[in-house]
């Protein structure tokens, strides 16, 4: 006789237990990943209302809606909430802490304790960064880099936001630590490290990255703090320092952390690929190895971000050399997808169409990385609307793409009930077309010359402006058309087998939505994650 | 729900990648001296002629001794020697208060002669010293922060050892407190040339 916990679904109370504290102090790894979902779904919504008011004020020269100052601090809060409240923690704490130990047919993480302290930590950082907003003298106007000297003298409320940065970077760690841990501990006796799935292994990468580059935020932005609060010119020329090094620490940490957030995007695509191809996945080992080089090379790369600081030739040669290198892995996994579908008996649904959408997004924003990777073409358009663009392409069009496919997937397995497929499918080619008529006109404007981060601009851009004001209301129409079909995914009886997909990894041998308790004891057979011959759909 | 199942090496695990990330916080400032070293190396040698060798020999000697009796109080535990465990444990959560007040009379000292963050002295004088001293603060400063932060930690392995929790069938939490002890030690005894000794 199974006890309740293993019948009761991971979203019902617990017999005897209920309410909000069953929530924000559980210590299931489920409903922890539930609560970071919540969490940055709203952190993206304010990014997004902050980004579209940013571009309404860009639709003509001069003053529109809003003024300099609260335009500055218009996109340092959009960069802030973005990068740190919703992209990095996105896949990894959210899809990561509930798929992880259910695919890998463990009981929980290592440290389910820890666990819920990282979300509090986040929520205290969230908190923090909202805070200084209202308070201090004014919104952080630096941008999300922080640089100084600006960051060090500029009288808005830097000295909180840091403190934000600094604690969310502390949430970021233990959640890196925990799966890194839970990875080498908790993996069911028979599955090896040939049958993780590779959703597994991109999160054991980024889990990497995690645990050793964010310490190195964590001391850059202290010591941003304490030059505020002290003045000692650590970094100010006039007293001995040297800004530069500012920049060095802060891009080995950042340019890394561009990794933590694509790299999980490219693990849920592994995993979906393969199962709507009914075919298994071409270059199992490439693709696992490739995000671990992707963590190694990435983190020799940062200083391609300074090509026009000023730095030495010799240093800007050896970047722009490394940062082609980064590129490899990054094509060796697109190529492995493409090779995956060559020839597979591939049905069309939305997790496929969003994944498709990745590959085609993050293709383009990953060659025109290796525009701004050389030297020569980087000072051209260095700090121009073409790294908006790049950037853009990539982090959205990559990892916001690779978690809305993650959504679709797994979605129906959380909730146990199906999203309306006509209105996703609808809200694909909505965020597809106005995703590009969005960014696209940047990659022209920055070409033109158009500087990134100005409030007002010459005539000369206003058509590439108006396009893309534009584009971003009909990629606010696809967003809410998206959100619209998946909230059927909240109302309702519950009709979703075990396995609407017929995919082969172990999250789909269980219940949907899973029960409180699952894998007290390690499943006795572990399947390829990837072997598809007698899987049958469970719709 | 259901009974916890221990997984020792796991915890263990988890403290060793927590260490990495402490040595990595440090590297940054570690970076930072290197740097600056290379560019003033005058300066960081006439700088260093201030510091106490008398002050930073004692106090390395206090660290080194206080990582013995942990490393000590670890064994005892295991042979299940409880109150000599946390006999050991008390002596070195009161090294870690003689380093602390040493710490005090120095950077007192150091601040009674105008030598302090953003000071007239400083800020005025040389940029090599102004970042020599600057350094010193941020650095000797965070591994103190780290001292108090080691000293609550094994003083919270007593209190469980004294509830009969931390036992010599169960000593994790300890020995991962032993090993941050250890840490903190280790980039004191970093530290101590690269300020004491580089004259």
């Amino acid at each position: 006789m199974p006890s309740p916990g293993e019948t009761v679904p991971f979203l019902d109370p617990y017999p005897g237990r209920s309410g909000i504290l069953s929530w924000i102090f559980s210590t299931d790894h489920k409903r922890i990943g539930m609560l970071y979902l919540w969490s940055i779904l709203t952190m993206f919504a304010v990014g997004v209302v902050i980004g579209v008011l940013m571009r309404l004020e860009l639709i003509a020269p001069g003053r529109t809606i809003m003024g300099a100052q609260t335009y500055n601090a218009m996109f340092t809060l959009h960069g802030v909430v973005m990068i740190f409240l919703f992209v990095i923690p996105g896949i990894p704490a959210a899809f990561g802490n509930i798929l992880l130990p259910l695919q890998i047919g463990a009981e929980d993480v290592s440290f389910p304790r820890l666990n819920i302290f990282s979300w509090w930590l986040y929520l205290t950082g969230a908190a923090l960064a909202v805070t200084s907003l209202f308070t201090g003298g004014g919104p952080p106007d630096t941008g999300w880099t922080f640089y100084v000297p600006f960051s060090e003298r500029t009288t808005t409320n830097v000295s909180l936001a840091v403190v934000a940065v600094f604690i969310l970077g502390f949430s970021s760690i233990l959640t890196g630590l925990n799966f890194i841990t839970t990875i080498h501990r908790l993996r069911a006796p028979k599955m090896s490290w040939g049958k993780l799935p590779l959703f597994v292994w991109s999160l054991y990468a980024t889990a990497w990255i995690q645990l050793l580059a964010t310490p190195v935020l964590g001391i850059t932005v202290a010591l941003v703090f304490i030059e505020r609060l002290l003045g000692i010119g650590l970094f100010d020329p006039a007293r001995g320092g040297d800004p530069l090094l500012y920049q060095h620490l802060f891009w080995i940490y950042s340019h890394p952390a561009v990794y933590i957030m694509i790299v999980p995007a490219m693990g849920v695509v592994s995993d979906i690929i393969p199962a709507f191809a009914r075919k298994s996945i071409f270059g199992y080992k490439a693709i696992a190895v490739s995000s671990l080089a992707i963590a190694f090379a990435g983190s020799l790369v940062w200083a391609h971000h300074m090509f026009t600081s000023g730095m030495s030739d010799t240093a800007v040669m050896v970047f722009s050399f490394l940062t082609f290198v980064v590129a490899i892995p990054s094509a060796i996994k697109v190529f492995n997808w493409v090779a995956t579908l060559y020839k597979g008996s591939i049905y069309l649904e939305p997790p496929l169409l969003f994944s498709l959408g990745f590959i085609f997004l993050f293709s383009a924003g990953g060659l025109t990385g290796l525009v701004l990777g050389s030297a020569g073409t980087d000072i051209h358009v260095h700090d121009t609307y073409f790294v908006v663009a790049h950037f853009h392409y990539v982090i959205f069009g990559g990892t916001g793409f690779g978690l809305f496919a993650a959504m679709h997937f797994w979605f129906p397995k959380i909730f146990g009930r199906m999203y309306d497929r006509k209105l996703a499918n609808a809200s694909w080619y909505l965020l597809i077309g106005g995703f590009n008529m969005l960014y696209f006109p940047m990659f022209i404007i920055g070409l033109m010359g158009m500087p990134r981060r100005y409030y007002d601009y010459l005539p000369m851009y206003q058509t590439g402006h108006m396009v893309s004001t534009v584009g971003s209301w009909v990629l606010v129409a696809g967003l809410v058309t998206m959100f619209w079909g998946l909230s059927k995914c909240f109302h309702g009886p519950r009709t979703v087998g075990r396995n609407p997909w017929g995919a082969a990894t172990l999250e789909w041998t269980l219940p949907s939505p899973p029960p409180h308790l699952t894998f007290l004891d390690p499943p006795d057979e572990v399947p390829s994650p990837y072997s598809y011959e007698g899987v049958k759909r469970d719709d | 729900m259901t009974e916890h199942h221990k997984d020792y090496l796991g915890d263990k695990f988890g403290m060793w990648l927590f260490l990495f990330t402490e040595i990595l916080l440090f590297g940054g400032l570690f970076l930072l001296y290197s740097v600056y070293l290379h560019r003033y190396p005058a300066e960081f040698h006439q700088a260093g002629l201030e510091l106490s060798r008398v002050f930073g020999t004692a106090n390395t000697i206090v660290l080194i001794t206080s990582s013995f009796t942990v490393a000590m109080a670890i064994s005892a535990l295991q042979q299940g020697r409880r109150v000599l465990c946390q006999g050991l444990l008390a002596s070195t959560i009161v090294l870690a208060g003689v380093f602390m007040v040493n710490k005090y009379f120095e950077w007192s000292a150091k601040i009674g002669h105008g030598i302090y963050p953003g000071s007239p002295e400083l800020v005025d004088g040389p940029g090599g010293t102004n970042i020599f001293f600057g350094l010193y603060y941020v650095m000797t400063g965070a591994h103190g922060l780290h001292v108090v932060i080691g000293a609550a930690l094994l003083g919270f392995c007593m209190l469980r050892i004294g509830q009969g929790r931390v036992t010599a069938d169960d000593f994790g939490l300890l020995e991962n407190g032993g090993l941050y002890w250890h840490l903190v030690d280790l980039v004191w005894i970093f530290l101590f040339p690269l300020f004491y000794l580089i004259s």
